[in-house]
């Protein structure tokens, strides 16, 4: 776990209670935690549900996120009542709906003004996945956007930091490996046929794949914990996310 | 940062998920994360049927996982009782990890199972049924050595199994106290050798169960005095559970007699606790019964108290007949 943490905060505080905290360090690290967690999502679902161009959703996204934190509106947020997720979303919905009735939105961002949201990279993700807002066919489909952009987007960052942590140990084969079975599309592909590729015996290639996905797990399990106010919600969570009783 | 596609994100999302192809297995989906494995649900192609797969997913250097996995699975495969999960195959994926396919179980783990049922004797008797597996296990020789709430499976028609014996030790013969009678001539795999217990973590063996439910010898780690009476401590803190109906709830409101059977069952010195499952079952089926139990020294009032219960319409009944002929009596003789 000791790559995790030069890249991600595991503090006992979690983001929101970082987020809250006095020390502006902390805070202002937490913020951007919580910013490229969700900014994708966010992004996204204000792309789709208010069909705005690139630009408009990249400034309702910035201001939002602005918004967050000059209204204090994480301190209203209470994991008995509902998931932090469900809950920005709301906060973005609302967010989104006031600035386009008012029709006087302006540039703004605020903290996050300098945080360069990579608007392309999101653009191709949404082509790749070929989504047209008009097929989207109620809001319960739009939740499960949102949900499902959440998950990809904590994986999307796991992925990059197992990509890190690979070569920081000087396993970039090991990586690859993970690359070629565990996120390509191609669902026929078989440990032989990737024994034979990367000249590995198969009982390596088992291990190899056992122990990346071991730590993609442990990384994307450490960024969830981050995000979760208590135990217990990150014991929902992480059923949720894997299936699995964090017990 | 890398895209993932919706089909590479429910890949990560079951990340253990392990190489079926070209076996009569179609991964369906991931159940739960064990010790040294993963359980999916997948869908015997050949048979048409619902299975759950124990697949290894550690990593293997020595082989020493692999032939505890497979162990498990013979273990199980000569345990055949109506309160223990069937297994139908073991093999080798085409990944050289090694799985077993068993039954596939619809219901509730018992800790949120206990929940639901109100009453307190039967309760009780879904003990009894688990009692019944362990005995059986004991009886060819085999102690769980992980009996806990969240290893009991209660299934959609009632039924009661008893899961994960991946901690399972095969004893040699003689080894359960108090004579029972070994059947020796099953042949489990690997008797000699219980490979789960090779590593020294504290100078005697290694520490494997779940605080709580473990015996203090098996929390010691002292794996040469693990004998049935070890699954008997677990059996009594599982009783208790049961007993309460769950954790949330006091163990001091339980009736005297069931807690001396707790308290036995869970004796800190194994020579203290009933030397056979048998006898624990019986203690608890006299209980049910309105029965005295041998772990419990009643007083008269006690004795009194608990032969009213049982026989309390039969009293009345009398009581009633004999103030009536008294009442009789009296109006004859004015």
């Amino acid at each position: 776990m000791t790559a995790l943490g030069e890249s991600f905060p595991l503090t006992r505080l979690s983001v929101l209670a970082a987020a809250r905290s006095r020390d502006g360090a902390e805070r202002s690290r937490a913020l951007e935690i919580l910013f490229s967690s969700y900014w994708k999502p966010v992004y996204k679902y204000i792309r789709l549900k208010f069909s705005q161009s690139p630009q408009d959703a990249q400034d309702l996204t910035q201001g939002f996120f602005a918004e967050l934190l000059e209204r204090q509106l994480l301190s209203r947020f209470d994991p008995a009542k509902s998931r932090l997720r469900t809950y920005l979303r709301l906060c973005a919905d609302s967010f989104a709906l006031n600035e386009l009735k008012a029709a006087s939105r302006k540039k703004r961002g605020g903290e996050f003004a300098h945080l360069a949201l990579d608007v392309s990279a999101a653009e191709d993700e949404l082509r790749a996945q070929a989504i047209d807002p008009a097929s989207i066919p109620s809001p319960e489909s739009l939740e499960d956007f949102f949900e499902k952009e959440w998950i990809r987007s904590l994986f999307s960052s796991a992925v990059e930091e197992l990509r890190r942590v690979c070569e920081a140990r000087e396993k970039q084969k090991v990586f690859q490996l993970f690359e070629a079975y565990d996120l390509a599309d191609d669902e026929s592909i078989s440990y032989g046929e990737l024994a034979a590729r990367f000249s590995l015996p198969l009982t390596e290639v088992n291990n190899q794949l056992a122990w990346a996905r071991r730590q993609f797990r442990l990384i994307a399990l450490a960024r969830l914990r981050a995000l979760c106010e208590s135990e217990e919600e990150f014991a929902r969570e992480a059923k949720t996310l894997f299936g699995v009783s964090m017990q | 940062m890398t895209f993932l596609s919706d089909k590479a994100l429910e890949r990560l999302r079951s990340s253990e998920a392990a190489d079926f192809s070209g076996t009569r297995y179609k991964l369906r989906e991931f159940i739960a994360r064990g010790g040294m494995g993963v359980v999916y649900a997948a869908e015997d192609a050949k048979l048409s049927r619902r299975v759950a797969l124990k697949v290894l997913d550690t990593q293997d250097a020595n082989g020493e996982l692999t032939s505890r996995l497979t162990r498990e699975a013979r273990i199980l495969a000569q345990l055949e009782h109506p309160g223990i999960v069937p297994v139908h195959d073991v093999g080798v994926l085409p990944g050289g990890r090694v799985f077993y396919s068993m039954k596939f179980v619809e219901g509730l783990r018992l800790d949120r199972y206990i929940a639901q049922v109100e009453s307190q004797p039967q309760r009780l008797r879904l003990f009894l049924r688990v009692c019944d597996a362990v005995a059986f296990a004991h009886a060819r020789g085999v102690l769980h050595r992980d009996l806990k709430p969240t290893n009991i499976m209660v299934g959609s028609f009632g039924e009661v199994l008893v899961m994960d014996w991946g901690l399972a030790k095969i004893l040699g013969k003689d080894s359960l106290s108090g004579g029972e009678t070994l059947v020796t001539s099953g042949q489990l795999a690997n008797r000699e050798s219980d490979s789960t217990q090779c590593t020294a973590i504290t100078g005697h063996g290694t520490v494997m169960g779940t605080p709580g439910y473990m015996s203090p010898e098996q929390a010691r780690g002292e794996t040469e005095q693990i004998d049935g009476r070890s699954d008997i401590f677990s059996l009594g803190a599982l009783l208790k559970f049961i007993a309460i109906g769950g954790t949330q709830r006091k163990s001091s409101a339980l009736p005297r007699p069931l807690l001396a059977i707790c308290a036995k069952a869970t004796a800190e010195s194994p020579s203290e606790r009933y030397s056979q499952v048998s006898e624990l079952a019986a203690d608890v089926s006299l209980y049910l019964d309105g029965l005295p139990v041998s772990a419990y020294a009643e007083n008269f009032f006690e004795r009194f108290r608990r032969f009213y219960k049982r026989h309390e319409v039969a009293i009345l009944l009398i009581a009633a007949y004999l103030v009536m002929r008294a009442l009789a009596l009296l109006s004859f003789h004015r």
